[in-house]
């Protein structure tokens, strides 16, 4: 599998993302990127400029108005019409409290996570599918492995995010079209500056190695760090009837 | 903002609480964070400062963290500009491999751009280079009355000659624009070569100051009546033929010092020991090879938290500077307390600062010796003894560095510091650290 030469990326400016496309700046590879601000992106494109992008090119979208993000993907595409690959790697950690007491966040939360990832995976797959080629990669997290009391909403759209991406491996395939589905556990990112620090939490840079890595090799399904795929094999195999006695 | 309100410098002493630290994720919105409380804020880079210059006990910190964008490089002058929190080891990572090296470097890679400035940190190649204040051609500084000054030699002097050295009470650095010098390739050309006694040093010192762009000592002051060592010294090296951009530059995450050291792997015999061998380990007494840049000048940080084999009690770096004499009086005194006092140190530096003046109001380098010892805290003893210190520096017209120090005496630096008193007005209201509270010496807070 060969190295990519040009990435869409969605979520550009999270800390994952960030960290991810300095590694592909540094090779050389062309960069479209896409986020909610415009600054941070104008930001985000110097940066990447300078430390060694070939050619870097952004739009703003915004998560909850899905026809942003196919606007941006059109954009992309006349800039980089033979572009190999996309990373999606938006979302957000919404208060699972908060979510229960509100249909509205609730909603939201699956839409940022899923619906809206779903709609631009699936304009991408189509292109993608002509093209006969492409690598698609796209952060879900192993929140979506099981449910738990405490960030189910969070979980469920992950989950299903999860499912579909298995199920967009299954049908692209046999176009040569790879699709990545990367799972981080806890990440040290302003995502999770309430949270404390414990020793599970990564640096985003050691987990943007982990995606590099993958989305040269071609790889399936990533745990990022790899503990992670033991620790949910435990939890998904723990009986229900012990589960939900859990504070998980 | 997160549960752990305790936030340690790099000596881990003193342990101050804090009410939270702020890390704003793009320069835009720091005003907004600084506004959100009241209380006093001190920014914050890597936190590699050894006292309470990077503490500010009861108040907030400012991170910045996420402020680790570059702006712009100008391939034709080396010219970087980028935001404050761009650790050296990003840049060096980043442009080593085109090239590129650092115009001033401390001795780890671990410190930010911000952190650089604010404490106007000094290299091996001060007697060639100044600090790294120098270097610098402009930077951004945001006050919190959400001013921005941009400061440079010709524009808003006053801030820059502030800033520049001022421990991050004039505001925050946004951003900077430094050059970078261009190199042939990664490695060093490096001597290091024995000496018996001070006065060997001094000579040596003295005949390196021209042909040698970097130059540092490692002084073994406890195994015997004379000062002994060993002296570098080093110059790029034209070698290429390594492909640099092959070179790692990681620090492999096994070499973390895992856990807080018992304390008798600290005794004094322990010391004598490691730096017995330490100085044997050259059996030569002149040495010459080609190394990597990176063990030449960060050689501690290729282990994660060396600061934990110290305990939990932290440990406490005393530098200071003291001006050339006829006779060097005054560095011979604190050499031979150190050794009287019989308290023991794994590591002395010792190093000659050249007379480029810095630019900034109080920089710590100026024309004379330098020496740096680490001690772990053991209390009484110790501080009686950098008291001792602190008067021979004082009598002799020198200073201590502010980013060493958890201890001095208001006095100490007031009046090794005259500038202070105008400084004080160029004080953003809305900052203050530790440290600055200490040393004014007023006991209302
Ligand atoms: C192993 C080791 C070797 C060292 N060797 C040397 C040496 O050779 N020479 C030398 O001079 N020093 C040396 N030091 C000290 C170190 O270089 C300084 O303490 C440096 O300033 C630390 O940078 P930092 O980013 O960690 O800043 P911090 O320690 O977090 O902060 C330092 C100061 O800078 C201020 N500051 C940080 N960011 C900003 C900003 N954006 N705007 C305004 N103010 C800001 C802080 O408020 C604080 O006053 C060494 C330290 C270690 C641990």
């Amino acid at each position: 599998m060969a190295n990519p030469s040009s990435i869409l990326i969605f979520g550009a400016t999270s800390a994952i993302a960030y960290e991810t496309s300095k590694l592909f700046a540094k090779d050389g590879v062309s960069l479209y990127l896409c986020a909610r601000d415009e600054v941070d992106l104008k930001r985000l494109s110097d940066d990447l400029k300078v430390r060694g992008a070939n050619d870097v090119w952004y739009s703003a979208f915004n998560a909850l108005d899905d026809d942003s993000a196919i606007r941006a993907i059109d954009n992309c595409l006349k800039k980089f019409p033979g572009l190999d690959s996309v990373l999606v790697a938006h979302g957000s950690l919404p208060d699972q409290n908060k979510c229960e007491a509100n249909a509205d966040e609730t909603k939201k939360a699956i839409h940022i996570n899923f619906t809206n990832i779903a709609v631009l995976l699936n304009y991408i797959a189509n292109h993608f599918e002509k093209q006969g080629k492409g690598t698609i990669a796209v952060i879900s997290s192993v929140a979506g492995d099981r449910g738990r009391q405490s960030n189910y909403v969070y979980g469920s759209a992950k989950g299903a995010l999860t499912v579909f991406l298995s199920g967009l491996r299954h049908r692209l395939c046999k176009s040569g079209v790879k699709v990545i589905t990367i799972k981080p556990g806890f990440v040290d990112t302003p995502m999770t500056v309430d949270y404390e620090k414990g020793l599970l939490f990564a640096k985003p840079a050691a987990v943007a190695k982990g995606i590099y890595k993958a989305m040269s090799k071609g790889k399936e399904v990533v745990y990022l760090p790899w503990f992670w795929r033991w620790i949910m094999l435990v939890i998904r195999s723990i009986p229900p009837k012990i589960f939900n006695k859990t504070k998980l | 903002m997160g549960n752990d309100l305790f936030f340690e410098s790099w000596g881990r002493f003193p342990k101050v609480s804090h009410l939270g630290m702020f890390a704003p994720q793009c320069v835009d919105k720091i005003n907004d964070l600084i506004q959100s409380s009241d209380s006093l804020i001190l920014p914050r880079g890597l936190g590699r400062s050894y006292g309470d210059s990077c503490l500010n006990e009861d108040g907030y910190l400012l991170s910045t963290k996420w402020l680790n964008k570059f702006y712009a490089f100008d391939e034709n002058t080396g010219i970087l500009k980028c935001e404050a929190g761009v650790t050296l080891d990003e840049i060096l990572q980043t442009f080593v491999p085109r090239g590129w090296f650092l115009p001033v470097t401390p001795g780890t890679k671990f410190v930010t751009v911000g952190g650089a400035i604010a404490n106007d940190i000094h290299g091996k190649n001060h007697h060639t280079a100044g600090t790294f204040g120098n270097q610098v051609i402009r930077f951004e500084l945001l006050r919190s009355d959400g001013t921005r000054l941009l400061c440079s030699r010709e524009t808003n002097p006053d801030w820059f000659k502030t800033t520049i050295g001022g421990l991050g009470l004039t505001g925050v650095i946004t951003w900077a624009e430094l050059p970078l010098k261009p190199i042939k390739g990664p490695y060093i050309e490096m001597e290091s070569i024995k000496f018996n006694n001070l006065n060997e040093f001094f000579s040596i010192s003295r005949e390196s100051a021209t042909d040698y762009k970097y130059i540092v000592s490692w002084l073994d002051c406890i195994n015997s009546a004379d000062i002994r060592g060993i002296f570098m010294r080093g110059n790029h090296s034209n070698t290429t033929e390594t492909d640099a951009s092959k070179i790692s530059h990681s620090v492999s995450s096994w070499k973390t010092f895992p856990v807080d050291a018992p304390s008798f792997l600290l005794s004094a015999a322990t010391v004598k020991l490691f730096n017995m061998l330490y100085y044997h380990k050259q059996i030569k007494k002149h040495e010459k090879k080609i190394v990597h840049y990176d063990p030449f000048f960060y050689p501690l940080d290729g282990i994660n938290h060396w600061n934990r084999m110290y305990g939990n009690r932290g440990f406490l770096q005393w530098q200071g500077v003291v001006p050339f004499t006829e006779e060097n009086e005054a560095i011979r005194t604190i050499l031979s307390e150190i050794i009287k006092s019989g308290l023991s140190s794994f590591l002395v530096v010792l190093k000659e600062f050249g007379s480029i003046p810095p630019c900034g109001m109080l920089s710590f380098p100026m024309p004379g010796i330098t020496l740096a010892v680490d001690f772990p805290n053991v209390g009484g003893r110790l501080f009686s003894l950098f008291d001792r210190l602190d008067k021979v520096v004082i009598n002799s017209g020198g200073r201590l560095y502010p980013a060493k120090d958890a201890r001095m005496a208001p006095e100490t630096f007031q009046s090794s510091y005259p500038d202070f008193e105008n400084f004080k007005k160029y004080i953003d209201p809305r900052f203050s650290s530790s440290f600055y509270r200490r040393i004014r010496g007023e006991n209302n807070g």
